[in-house]
């Protein structure tokens, strides 16, 4: 079976052809490539995936603007009928900014840009995304964020720990996050937000494939092996 | 007429950019600022028939992240 995927492009998205290669690799199938101001996505989507990169030069706040673009409305309406919608970096920035996850990313606590690898742990290893990961397994997936300081009441972090929902965890201090929150899952486990980049993890020429997994997961658990 | 927004963060959310200010602020010598926290002023000019509603509506859905930020709303008499 074909693996649908579509990655969003927003005006200043530079990670958009890094995921596209990804998901080709990994799936065997060129993604549909979809400006922010297409008010449409294709039909029958298996995954929908929001890039990293400076959507609208990070006006206002970072994903504040994307977050209410027009293909904004039909990302969050298809992640209501449970489509799988994977964000990264700045697309993390843009579901929370969506409210398609809670909290939000402020800027790091020791206010630099970080940009280097990083170790994170598999926290929950029971979703689409994770699968084929170990639980609590340790990989290393880069990162390169300013505000990448992952900020919500104590209430709702109760509650996305108790409810399994904190996907990945930094292993070392990386941005100030609390509890370590390097990625977040919904209620309904079908929308992923990470700050860590997978897609430039995929093979040995990137340094290391540590993010491989998680599109193999997904991959396999929407369209089988 | 023109309106400002005031955007702040949230008593209990911790503000990197205003702690780096209070330290270049005490770097420069001054001394006795007790604390710095960084927000933005958005300035709107509206038609008259702009309500209230419309504008706090505006602050809610954009202008302020209500999960860290609280916004204060001023018409600026002209």
């Amino acid at each position: 079976m074909t693996f649908r995927s579509a990655v969003i492009t927003f005006p200043g998205s530079n990670c958009d052809r890094d995921m596209a290669d990804a998901l080709e690799k990994v799936s065997g199938t060129a993604p549909f490539r979809v400006w922010h101001g297409d008010a449409e996505l294709p039909a029958g989507l298996d995954f929908i995936a929001l890039p990293g990169g400076f959507s609208y030069g990070d006006y206002l706040r970072s994903g504040a603007m994307a977050a209410r673009s027009p293909i904004m409305q039909a990302v969050i309406a298809a992640a209501g009928k449970g489509v799988p919608v994977l964000g990264v970096c700045n697309g993390f920035q843009v579901l929370t900014e969506a409210g398609l996850l809670p909290g939000a990313l402020m800027r790091n606590a020791g206010i630099r840009f970080v940009c280097r690898e990083v170790a994170l742990t598999v926290a929950n290893n029971q979703s689409l995304f994770t699968s084929g990961y170990a639980a609590g397994e340790r990989i290393v997936v880069p990162v390169a964020h300013h505000d990448g300081n992952y900020f919500a009441d104590a209430a709702t972090l109760d509650r996305l720990e108790g409810e399994g929902r904190v996907a990945f965890r930094y292993a070392e201090a990386v941005n100030g996050s609390a509890r370590d929150i390097a990625g977040v899952l919904n209620g309904t486990g079908n929308v992923l937000g990470m700050m860590p980049h997978p897609e430039r993890a995929i093979e040995p020429a990137h340094g290391g494939t540590d993010g491989r997994a998680l599109f193999e997961s997904a991959v396999k658990g929407l369209v089988g092996a | 007429m023109k309106v400002r927004v005031y955007v702040s963060l949230k008593n209990g959310v911790l503000d990197p950019q205003g702690r780096a200010i209070h330290h270049a602020i005490e770097g420069l010598g001054f001394s006795g600022v007790q604390d710095v926290r960084a927000g933005r002023l958005i300035e709107l000019e509206v038609d008259e028939t702009v309500t209230d509603e419309a504008l706090d509506a505006m602050a809610k859905q954009l202008l302020a992240n209500m999960v860290i930020e609280n916004y204060r709303i001023e018409r600026v008499p002209a």
